[in-house]
């Protein structure tokens, strides 16, 4: 749904940097601010108030608060919360340039993209679960005995929402959405990273008018404030978008707290598994998308491409073309399809794999390092003839680096594709019916795109086998992850079917 | 969305008065009008473009038009779909002076509650917007090599005939499900109350919703509904009305291609109060119960049942309330309620009242017309009243409550069910033992525990035995309106 894209706002105006706690903006306890970094010119843009177990503390007291029972966020007809919620997907599009300026100034990214997709990706979150608020259904159920038995869907209560950097504002939403329509309170934890338009949604969320207490947010660290949020004893769920490593510290927490409940959208190393009867053109170009979109800094991206053996050295060919092709430089450029990675960290991660890559004996393509001299711009990277065991083929770089790798039989690629302790997504290329469904079945991935890339709509559930994640985002089975089901059973005197 | 009341238009400007198809208004092919008439009044307001077959072929092709598979509303996403119901629910709110004005001038109800009902209604648009995009197949793991899922899809040209009492509400129940799951409607309002309809049609191409997609049809059941009911390329026919039509209609499919009915018929519901009730609060809700929208309700309580005890003292408290209510101008706040919809209901309704007395039931308050002009009726009880009076087993529709009393609970469900009819019920009682076996023993679709009429977008409505079948409102609505299409795909081995 492309429109003709506005100009951007080249300095957005910052106008909130706090904390937001019981609709209302306030300091550090502590004192501390911390630093937000212009990707583009390795410059602070400004300081945030950076919150702590005290401020988490504060936040969680409030949400608990709004959550009571006879408060107005408890009282509140169901269709009303879809009322509220619709009205903020309004707020956002008046907001639509304003917001995406914002988000490429912090994060990096192209400004045409965060306009077309970030703030649309959060509208439509925002809209698909309002319409669930007041559908979330329990059941009357004929159990034996004179018994009268029915289940209600209860909201689960404080959630602990941590968002990553790589969409800052669209996954905010993709948990803040279902979370508001089921009923819960949140306390939301922006990446350290990219708090800016976070905050800026607090804003939004206060203009609507929902409740004071139902949304806090709390920029800071994940060790400090991140930390305390998953440990506290009042949090009733976290659902944490990030990496492995830190969602198995956030598992072990809740075990080591109240035992809140855990959802979990991880890591990935995602197989792009392109047939030799595939559409090579077309293949191609969806896998080059696969992996550059977002500069690489996708879950899900499909990072090891798996070509059949007949097509392999012209779909190498045409992989260079578009690496080669592809701009990078201004975000706010309109012509530019890649900005810089997020920071300093990453661009050195990225670096070090593209290295390891070299020293490994894969066969480096195309562009290999840095872009310029200024900003943490990296090079579309391509590599050929990998092997499974490379570094680069096990491990997620989470930048614009391809790996292509060759591949002879239907049943060898889906052993290699699982094998790994990853399972985000997967993708098949062929217009084989038969091989098509093959694959989709027997590849251990939350999600399957055939002949297709990144597809994805808050209407379908969306999340990790194995290490890439616990739970599902998206659909009804997404929102029911913030209900709890209460089971009633009335004794009566006779029982009629 | 604000709780103040929009201004009032007396008079309104009627702006539609013809036939909607293909996002046009249309003469009649006939030429053929006819009036409607103000029944506060009895004055014409306007002329109506009068449909008949020839206008209904008209409207049901471009409706299939508009379904065919590469159509601009069957290639739109679903989310779409549920976004332009949603634009349609802020136009109407926009406009709810006006549409609410020219509903009072058309069917007589109060403006206040007209008010309520365009809110109502742009909260039940947006209710099934939020579906649209929801309405979910399953894969199935079947025996054998074969992958199985199943699509829940539109069932194509839905045929809707509403009633005159809840004219843009009826319109919103009928329009919401089979929007929103992606059918095409063509809707023929009563000849009572077209005005609203067509109003609403126009709002629809405002919103954007393609051309054919929504088609309003004004005219009369015999001619206009009947071409509806026998089109052999009409997939599906909602009809909400008498029993004696939705008999018709059912009979009409047989004849016809089969299309798929749905019924909303007519009521003499039980509203049973026990002698631990509350009784206050018994009295006001049995009071709306039967003589809200002037006892123009399908689920009307018009079988009030007392226990023994509570029966004189809830008489007493009935009549002083009935007594109270002020009948009259339907534009004045103070009006509770206005005039029957038009003079052929308004002799029915006093028919009844005088069989009342005839057979023996005792008068209790009302009975009387207000005025001399327009269809006004007094709040009217009656006690004393025994199952087999005709008031107390057929339908009046009108402002006349039947007071019936009772010993026991048993013998109370006994006489409650034994009815053809079964659309609505309820219990008054503190104790919950008795609410919840009465309730379960009502043979009703819709059970009130110490309330009445509480009916909301997110509650199935529908009646058992011969007040009709299929559900509206709620989820079990949609499958109404959608056909599952079950698809299965040989593949090369089972993986579970």
């Amino acid at each position: 749904m492309e429109t003709a894209v506005p100009p951007p706002i080249i300095n957005p105006e910052i106008k909130f940097t706090q904390i937001f706690i019981n609709n209302e903006w306030v300091n550090s306890v502590s004192g501390r601010t911390f630093p937000t970094v212009n990707p583009v010119t390795e410059k602070v843009i400004c300081h945030i108030q950076e919150g702590d177990k005290a401020d988490v503390d504060k936040a969680v007291a409030a949400a608990t608060a709004a959550f009571e029972i006879g408060s107005p966020w408890r009282r509140m007809d169901a269709a009303q919360r879809a009322i509220l919620l619709h009205k903020l997907g309004d707020l956002i599009m008046r907001d639509q340039t304003y917001i995406a300026s914002l988000e490429s100034l912090d994060n990096g990214k192209p400004y045409k993209g965060a306009f077309n997709l970030d703030v649309p990706f959060g509208v439509k979150q925002v809209r698909y679960f309002a319409g669930w608020a007041d559908k979330l259904t329990g059941k009357t159920i004929p159990v034996p005995g004179d018994y009268f038995c029915y289940t209600r869907a209860e909201p689960v209560g404080v959630v602990g929402a941590i968002a990553p950097w790589n969409f800052p504002f669209g996954i905010a939403l993709q948990k803040i959405a279902p979370a508001l329509a089921a009923g819960c309170v949140v306390v939301l934890k922006p990446s350290e990273q990219t708090s800016l338009t976070a905050l800026y949604l607090a804003s939004l969320i206060k203009e609507v008018g929902f409740p004071p207490g139902v949304v806090n947010i709390v920029p800071g660290y994940g060790p400090t404030a991140g930390a305390a949020i998953c440990e506290h004893h009042d949090v009733d769920k976290v659902s944490f978008t990030g990496s492995t490593a830190v969602g198995k510290i956030i598992m072990a927490a809740s075990g080591k707290s109240n035992l809140k409940g855990v959802s979990l959208e991880l890591g990935g190393k995602s197989p792009n598994i392109v047939f030799a009867d595939a559409d090579l053109d077309y293949a191609a170009l969806m896998s080059h998308h696969a992996l550059f979109f977002n500069m690489g800094q996708c879950c899900v991206s499909g990072s090891r491409t798996y070509v059949q053996e007949e097509i392999y050295d012209e779909f190498v060919k045409k992989s260079i073309d578009y690496a080669k092709k592809r701009t990078i430089g201004d975000p706010f450029d309109l012509s530019v399809e890649n900005g810089p990675q997020i920071d300093s960290t990453q661009f050195k991660k990225i670096l070090g794999l593209i290295e390891s890559g070299k020293q490994q004996g894969a066969k480096l393509e195309c562009g290999g390092g840095r872009h310029g001299d200024k900003g943490y711009f990296i090079e579309n990277t391509v590599f050929s003839n990998v092997t499974d065991d490379m570094c680069i083929a096990k491990e997620e770089i989470f930048g614009p680096v391809q790996q292509i790798l060759k591949f002879k039989t239907i049943d060898d690629v889906i052993k290699r594709a699982n094998n790994t302790q990853y399972g985000l997504a997967a993708a098949v290329f062929t217009k084989d019916i038969d091989k098509a469904f093959a694959v989709a079945h027997s590849v251990k991935a939350g999600t399957v795109w055939v002949n297709s890339y990144l597809a994805a709509d808050p209407s379908a559930p969306f999340g990790g086998f194995k290490m890439s994640g616990i739970g599902r985002e998206g659909g009804e089975d997404g929102i029911r992850e913030f209900c709890e089901i209460k089971t009633v059973v009335v004794k009566v005197p006779q029982k009629n079917s | 969305m604000s709780d103040a009341v929009p201004t009032a238009i007396r008079n309104p400007v009627v702006k539609y008065t013809q036939i909607f198809y293909n996002n046009e208004f249309h003469n009649s092919l006939s030429g053929k009008t006819f009036p409607t008439i103000d029944p506060a009044t009895e004055e014409k307001i306007t002329d109506v473009q009068e449909s008949d077959k020839a206008d209904v072929d008209e409207a049901v092709k471009a409706a299939r038009e508009a379904f065919k598979p590469s159509s601009p509303w069957r290639q739109m996403d679903a989310s779409a779909r549920g976004y332009l119901m949603c634009k349609l629910a802020d136009l109407m709110e926009r406009d709810i002076s006006y549409l609410a004005s020219l509903e009072t001038t058309d069917s007589g109800k109060t403006f206040l509650d007209n008010v309520a009902d365009v809110r109502a209604s742009a909260n039940l648009f947006r209710y099934y917007a939020g579906w649209a995009d929801k309405i979910n197949g399953k894969t199935i793991p079947v025996d054998g090599n074969f992958f199985t899922y199943t699509r829940q899809e539109p069932i194509g040209v839905c045929a809707q005939i509403i009633p005159w009492n809840y004219p843009i509400m009826m319109l919103a129940w009928k329009f919401g499900p089979a929007l929103c799951t992606g059918n095409v409607v063509v809707l023929k309002p009563a000849e009572q109350t077209p005005l609203t309809a067509l109003y609403i049609a126009a709002l629809t191409k405002e919103a954007g919703f393609p051309a054919g997609v929504v088609n309003v049809l004004p005219g009369f059941g015999p001619t206009a509904g009947a071409a509806l009911a026998d089109h052999m390329q009409v997939d599906k026919i909602a009809f909400t009305g008498s029993v004696e039509v939705g008999r018709l209609i059912q009979q009409a499919s047989g004849k016809s291609n089969l299309k798929s009915v749905t019924l909303e018929l007519g009521g003499k519901s039980p509203n049973i109060v026990l002698a631990d009730a509350d009784l206050e609060n018994a009295v006001n809700w049995a009071h709306s119960g039967i003589f809200f929208n002037m006892g123009q309700n399908c689920c009307a309580g018009s079988r009030v049942f007392v226990q023994e005890a509570v029966y004189d003292e809830f008489l007493e408290l009935s009549k002083k309330k009935a007594d109270a209510a002020v009948v009259g101008d339907p534009w004045e706040e103070k009006s509770e309620n206005g005039p029957q919809v038009d003079q052929s209901q308004f002799d029915r309704i006093m028919g009844y009242i005088e069989s009342g007395k005839k057979e023996g039931a005792t008068l209790v308050c009302g009975g009387t017309r207000v005025g001399k002009k327009g269809f006004f009726i007094r709040p009217t009880i009656f006690g004393n009243v025994q199952d087999n009076m005709k008031i107390a087993r057929e339908e009046i529709f009108g402002p006349v409550m039947q007071v019936l009393k009772f010993k026991d609970v048993e013998e109370v469900v006994e006489r409650a069910n034994n009815t053809f009819y079964g659309l609505a019920g309820a219990v008054f009682t503190k104790d919950i033992d008795k609410a919840l076996t009465i309730s379960s023993s009502l043979q009703a679709g819709s059970v009130w525990i110490n309330c009445y009429d509480v009916v909301l977008s997110q509650t199935p409505f529908g009646g058992f035995k011969m007040s009709g079948h299929g559900r509206e409102l709620g989820e079990d609505s949609l499958k109404e309106y959608t056909q599952v299409k079950c698809v299965t795909v040989k593949i090369p081995v089972k993986i579970s």
